[in-house]
């Protein structure tokens, strides 16, 4: 029983990491019909941006976690409105390939520099463990779930209690309509898109002093993070991010019980969901 | 009269399209004189895999992000087949591409349920899937190793030599990319636009749209099986590599440089990325991520039509073409109109 609760509770924290992902890709699709292929590569980034702040200026995680998701959300609003913006008027795929163009390109260079070995980052916060009644846990990452959880909270709310947030999903939902009413919904759209990108990059600073920061990490994330919100929805905020948790729970709880499966399972569980609601468990049938 | 229809179909003088197809043979049987061999069998293979890659993107519209999967699985297949029976290689590959087409089943059959870059996700979701259990099934294929000393048999034939090999390799690309040719240019091919162009209206004149999307993906997958196949025997080897979601994003970026929806300007991509990164590492730059990303941005921010496109559109005949040239298009989902649109 205690390892079953241990192990949902690592699954939890990881599971962190694709909710906040999740949730930065269906922001960014919700708004621009587009699949950031990138935003793997940005959750790298931010990883790395977390390592080259401290070797080069000293400055520790809380600083990392501040400045690091600030400056690649900054890259990302320059990203769209130099690049991805000349191509959201054509077939979304085309900007799938521009960002995994663009993913293949930030995780070259960042080889070219630190190669492909991991890169130790051992200012984290919170080092030891805590006693949760039932086992004891490290206590960094429970702070990584309190994060991850409130953000998710911060942002449902956004979206749904405040003007800002009725605007972006009403642009969501029904553009024509909304630009019928006088909102100028071009203006969110790079707002929205820098915001996604940062949240990436903050899971990745907030990676960075628990898992291995090398270059392939944004790759490995990035494909399962795209199950998880065809299992979700990619239409779905809520589906979304709520996919993200359940499926790192999910994959943990595989890993105890049916080692076999601890890699495949998403995908399984990505074919189960395809078949019997192709949709995603909370998205509706929609143009892509 | 044949030539007359073959004419009056392209719209290009016969004399060109003719011409065009005796430089490609050409080209083709001189390519060991003026490069490496194992090179220009690479080309050959990528070549073969980038045109069965673009008989899915061009004709049918559907980017597929996964074909690593079933170029990898045939060259596992093969690679099996090749080093436990003793059969001539012609075997083992078609055996491998057996296996692609067997695998491109389930996961056509699920993937043709989602469209557009959803199709893209959920291809690449599981191609990831076959390259884990390449990974851990590592008593079958050889996990980390690979696969190593796969033999090229043929009886009463040497084929140590590389060069002589290619000569063997040689007529399944030309049966392969002469099949996808005939494909895209019969009834069946038409179909397959019609479905891209217009699900809802294709559906409405009685063509089962998802089925022949997954006929179309198993063919593809199946002709990726040969060229994954041929790449195994002519390096002797197969490995993770040919299962990695790296492997799909090449030969898309081939397609896609070649110019999507021209069938043999993926040729022209294949044969470019191969001498690149050949041209790369044998110059000790290992990141070939690099130029592969940045072809990507370059031709999708600025060359859509890719190479073989724009030549074909600077060279279109004049006289008479009342349509606008459009840019290759990809699957459009138009909504899905036999879906109620919810109030």
């Amino acid at each position: 029983m205690t390892s079953f609760l241990q192990q949902a509770f690592n699954g939890l924290v990881s599971g962190s990491f694709y909710a906040l992902l999740a949730l930065g890709l269906a922001v960014i699709f919700g708004m621009l019909r587009v699949v950031n292929f990138a935003h793997g590569a940005l959750y790298m980034l931010g990883a790395f941006g977390a390592v080259a702040l401290a070797d080069t200026t000293g400055l520790g995680f809380w600083w990392a976690l501040l400045l690091v998701p600030l400056a690649l959300a900054l890259t990302g609003t320059l990203l769209e409105r130099l690049l991805i913006r000349r191509l959201t008027a054509l077939d979304p795929l085309y900007n799938f390939l521009l960002t995994f163009g663009i993913a293949l390109v930030c995780q070259d260079l960042l080889r070219m520099k630190y190669g492909a070995h991991s890169q130790p980052y051992e200012r984290g916060p919170f080092t030891g463990s805590m006693d949760l009644g039932l086992f004891d846990f490290p206590r960094y990452q429970v702070f990584v779930l309190a994060v991850s959880v409130t953000l998710c909270l911060a942002v449902w709310l956004l979206l749904t209690h405040t003007r800002i947030g009725t605007i972006v999903r009403a642009a969501t939902e029904r553009p024509e309509l909304t630009r019928a009413f006088g909102i100028d919904t071009g203006r969110w759209v790079t707002p929205v898109f820098g915001f996604g990108v940062g949240l990436a990059a903050l899971a990745g600073v907030l990676a960075a002093p628990m898992r291995a920061v090398n270059t392939g990490m944004g790759s490995d994330l990035i494909i399962t993070v795209f199950a998880v919100v065809v299992i979700g929805g990619l239409g779905s905020v809520f589906g979304s991010v709520l996919a993200g948790f359940t499926i790192g729970m999910l994959q943990a709880l595989g890993n105890l019980y049916v080692p076999v499966l601890s890699q495949t399972s998403v995908y399984l569980l990505m074919a189960v969901v395809l078949l019997v609601r192709p949709a995603g468990l909370f998205g509706k049938e929609e143009p892509a | 009269m044949i030539l007359a229809l073959l004419d009056k179909l392209h719209g290009r003088p016969v004399w060109i399209r003719w011409g065009l197809f005796a430089a490609g043979l050409l080209v083709a049987l001189g390519l060991p004189w003026s490069l490496y061999p194992p090179v220009a069998t690479d080309i050959l293979c990528w070549g073969l895999f980038a045109v069965a890659f673009d008989l899915l993107l061009g004709h049918a519209g559907l980017l597929s992000f996964g074909h690593a999967a079933f170029w990898g699985s045939s060259a596992y297949v093969t690679g099996l087949i090749a080093l436990h029976s003793g059969l001539p290689f012609y075997v083992a590959v078609l055996g491998g591409a057996g296996a692609a087409a067997l695998l491109a089943l389930p996961i056509g059959f699920l993937a043709v349920r989602r469209s557009g870059i959803y199709f893209a996700m959920v291809t690449l979701a599981f191609a990831q899937m076959v390259y884990f259990i390449a990974n851990q099934w590592g008593d079958v294929t050889g996990g980390e190793n690979g696969l190593q000393g796969i033999p090229r048999d043929l009886p009463g034939f040497d084929l140590s030599d590389s060069f002589v090999f290619y000569y063997a390799a040689l007529p399944v690309v030309l049966l392969g990319l002469a099949a996808a040719w005939r494909i895209a240019h019969s009834p069946f091919g038409r179909v397959i636009a019609a479905v891209r162009d217009n699900p809802a209206r294709a559906r409405a004149l009685g063509y089962p749209a998802d089925r022949y999307k997954l006929v179309v993906f198993t063919v593809s997958a199946f002709l990726s099986g040969l060229a994954g196949g041929l790449y195994a025997v002519n390096h002797g080897f197969a490995s993770l590599q040919e299962v990695y979601w790296t492997t799909s994003g090449k030969v898309v970026v081939m397609t896609v440089l070649g110019g999507m929806g021209t069938l043999w300007g993926s040729l022209l991509g294949a044969g470019a990325i191969v001498r690149l990164e050949d041209w790369l590492s044998t110059s000790g730059f290992e990141e070939t991520g690099l130029v592969t990303g940045g072809v990507f941005i370059v031709v999708v921010l600025l060359f859509r039509r890719g190479v073989w496109g724009t030549l074909a559109h600077a060279l279109r005949p004049r006289s008479g073409s009342s349509t606008p040239d459009p840019e290759p298009h990809l699957e459009h989902d138009h909504g899905d109109a036999s879906q109620p649109v919810s109030p």
